[in-house]
């Protein structure tokens, strides 16, 4: 790959700066790292959500590039306005990119969403997933995964957590024909921030999924949120991929997956999944798993 | 200038070209559909060199404007009816983050039942979402106050939100000779949108950030005096309005045959006609009777009515509307005026044309006559059920 960006090529520049996440915070990483790589130019839009709670309280106001919160369910729309407003007032070099968490881009936010890649607005939407309405205290949002434990979706002896699986929406938004769309991981930052420089060159609409782990909520050690990630993707319940010019691509195509059991007991939200729901999860793995090798793109790529 | 047979929705549609806003959000909803009909039509054309933006909800309408705004670009979105009551959280965003918004408002009967036909329960419900809120009678009004509009809402010491309502149908869909400016006169009566309150590449912004206890009453009492500011801006963009195009409408109220008269009835919108017609009628035959059309509800013109209504003995409030478990929002409005200045006078509420249904010559004259002879305070016109008492 060329010009990659690296830890040791990435701008000393810090744009999401003196707030207050939690320690460990995922989201905060994904944000903080997208920001670097936009630039000054971004002029950024973030929901109702964990990053806006933790960094935009007057008079402490925490991003250092133009910024603006919208309703829960508007990150995509005002994404538009601000770009269309930008464009009109003559504004030029500048990207204008959403930082939503998973309730306000696969719930709240996804009729908005789909309405902007509709229009291939030229917008880059950053989806920082941490599967679960962190924000108000862990409750199930659309991209909690099966079995897990949030507020709302208590386990014990009738309901093991999350009845339903996670929803797919690098897929939801790949079908929309999308110039551009990634999944991506704080478990891999070269990776992720290759990707939002590749989609910020994009013109249309380009989104990308992270995965940002959230220790409170995942019920992990504040210090293993990056190690974490790494396992998700290295038992399969996370994967690397693009979809481009209508072609999904696998970054990352492991030999074999590491434990699946592993990576769920290390947390507590699955402490109670006993082998039965465990081979739930895995049977959706290795279904996944064998439609991506069958119907993408899997030439390897360094990563 | 020149004259062109138009609806009030299309009347609307040429105001908003005359103001040239750089992002417009469109979403069609009956009976606001052909003001973006024609809006489409002149971004086409190229008469109108705006951003149209095709969003998929009115809850996207209006957030879109909203972050156009924020980048400093006039914005224009219109609505109805389900769609104001659907963009009713971006509606308080909008007012909150002083964002000089200009949206039409087709006025529309809300669900449920469904029913497309004009009344006024709509915006009335939305009277608390800190937008400037103004009633128009007809076409020309239209046009009119689409060019006010901006100059009122942009003013720095408003820079709040205006909706411009039009009766649903009645004056949405009647056609009407109407004055259109010139774009001369029209940039000359508007310039171009300058604000602070956006963001700038220069000097990066944070905007619509969250604000706790310690500072949130300071912000809110800022927004209300901006409002109650707006007054003064109001009658100052009518004046001169009318010192260009030779026409006004009188700030937040207007009059008629109201100097000496006894009984006044207070209207909204595109009944206000049919009302001073009656007024005429009822004045040949020397009753001492007027009429004062309320154009504006936020601001509330409590000045203009103290001034208007002190010297007389009844007054009416005929509203499209009900706020049910009470009585109309209007008169309850009214009555606080009354009541804190001491005026005495009966006030009567004429509750009527819910749905659309037909306000009538002889209903209106039944109302002054109710205000004459006296009687229930709340009453519900044309109704065809019988109410026990």
């Amino acid at each position: 790959m060329r010009n990659q960006i690296t830890a040791k090529t990435i701008t000393d520049s810090e744009f999401f700066y003196g707030h207050k996440a939690c320690a460990g915070c995922g989201g905060s990483l994904a944000v903080r790292i997208a920001l670097k790589v936009l630039g000054e130019g971004a002029i950024s839009v973030l929901p109702a959500g964990c990053m806006s709670a933790v960094g935009f309280n007057y008079p402490h106001l925490c991003f250092s590039n133009n910024s603006i919160i919208s309703t829960f369910a508007g990150t995509a729309s005002m994404l538009t306005g601000v770009e269309a407003g930008a464009r009109a007032v003559g504004i030029k070099n500048f990207k204008a990119v959403g930082l939503a968490g998973d309730g306000g881009t696969a719930d709240i936010g996804i009729q908005a969403l789909s309405g902007a890649i509709d229009r291939n607005d030229d917008i880059l939407y950053i989806c920082y997933d941490n599967e679960a309405y962190m924000n108000t205290g862990i409750q199930k949002s659309g991209l909690t995964p099966f079995g897990a434990k949030t507020t709302t979706t208590p386990s014990g002896e009738n309901i093991h957590g999350n009845l339903r699986p996670k929803k797919n929406l690098f897929e939801i938004v790949a079908a929309h024909d999308i110039p551009y769309a990634a999944t991506a991981s704080i478990g891999n930052l070269k990776d992720f921030m290759n990707k939002i420089e590749k989609a910020s060159k994009i013109k249309g609409t380009a989104y990308i999924h992270v995965v940002a782990p959230c220790p409170i909520g995942w019920g992990i050690p504040v210090n293993e949120t990056i190690e974490i990630s790494q396992k998700m993707m290295d038992c399969g319940l996370w994967y690397l991929a693009e979809y481009e010019n209508g072609q999904f691509k696998l970054n990352r195509n492991p030999s074999e997956f590491s434990s699946i059991k592993d990576y769920l007991l290390s947390q507590s939200r699955f402490k109670h999944l006993e082998d039965a729901d465990i081979k739930i999860l895995a049977a959706q793995r290795d279904a996944k798993w064998t439609t991506i090798r069958k119907n993408w793109n899997t030439a390897e790529e360094d990563l | 200038m020149t004259k062109a047979f138009l609806s009030g929705n299309d009347a609307f549609a040429e105001g908003i070209r005359l103001a040239r806003p750089q992002v417009i959000s469109i979403y069609p909803i009956t009976p606001q559909t052909t003001v973006v009909e024609r809006i489409s039509e002149m971004v086409e054309d190229s008469s109108l060199k705006s951003e149209l933006i095709h969003v998929e909800s009115e809850h996207s309408a209006l957030s879109c404007a909203i972050g156009a705004s924020a980048m400093g670009a006039r914005t224009f979105t219109a609505t109805s009816s389900q769609g104001l009551l659907y963009m009713a959280e971006c509606l308080q965003y909008a007012s909150g983050g002083r964002f000089p918004i200009v949206m039409m408002n087709a006025n529309r009967s809300t669900a449920l039942p469904w029913n497309i036909y004009g009344d006024q329960r709509d915006s009335l419900s939305q009277l608390d979402s800190g937008w400037i809120q103004v009633y128009v009678e007809d076409a020309q009004e239209s046009l009119d106050m689409a060019l006010q509009g901006y100059h009122i809402a942009e003013n720095p010491l408003v820079s709040t939100p205006i909706m411009v309502n039009l009766d649903g149908f009645v004056l949405t869909h009647t056609y009407e000779t109407v004055e259109i400016p010139s774009q001369t006169d029209a940039d000359r009566f508007l310039p171009p949108f300058q604000t602070e309150n956006k963001m700038s590449m220069d000097n990066p912004k944070n905007l619509a950030f969250s604000v706790g206890p310690d500072n949130n009453m300071e912000f809110k009492y800022l927004q209300h005096k901006a409002m109650q500011d707006s007054k003064r801006i109001i009658e100052e963009t009518d004046a001169k309005f009318a010192e260009i195009f030779g026409r006004g409408y009188g700030g937040l109220t207007q009059g008629y045959r109201i100097d000496d008269a006894d009984y006044i009835l207070l209207t909204l919108g595109s009944i206000t006609g049919l009302c001073r017609e009656v007024v005429d009628e009822l004045r040949e035959r020397g009753e001492k009777v007027g009429l004062l059309k309320l154009r504006f509800l936020r601001p509330f013109p409590d000045e203009d009515l103290v001034a208007a209504l002190g010297s007389a003995k009844a007054i009416g409030v005929l509203e499209k509307d009900i706020s049910f478990g009470y009585e109309g929002t209007v008169y309850t409005n009214v009555n606080s005026v009354i009541a804190k200045n001491g005026l005495r006078l009966e006030t009567y509420n004429f509750i009527a044309g819910l749905g659309g249904r037909d306000i009538s010559r002889e209903n209106i004259k039944a109302m002054f006559r109710h205000l004459q002879s006296g009687g229930q305070h709340v009453n519900f016109i044309g109704l065809g059920v019988t109410i026990d008492a």
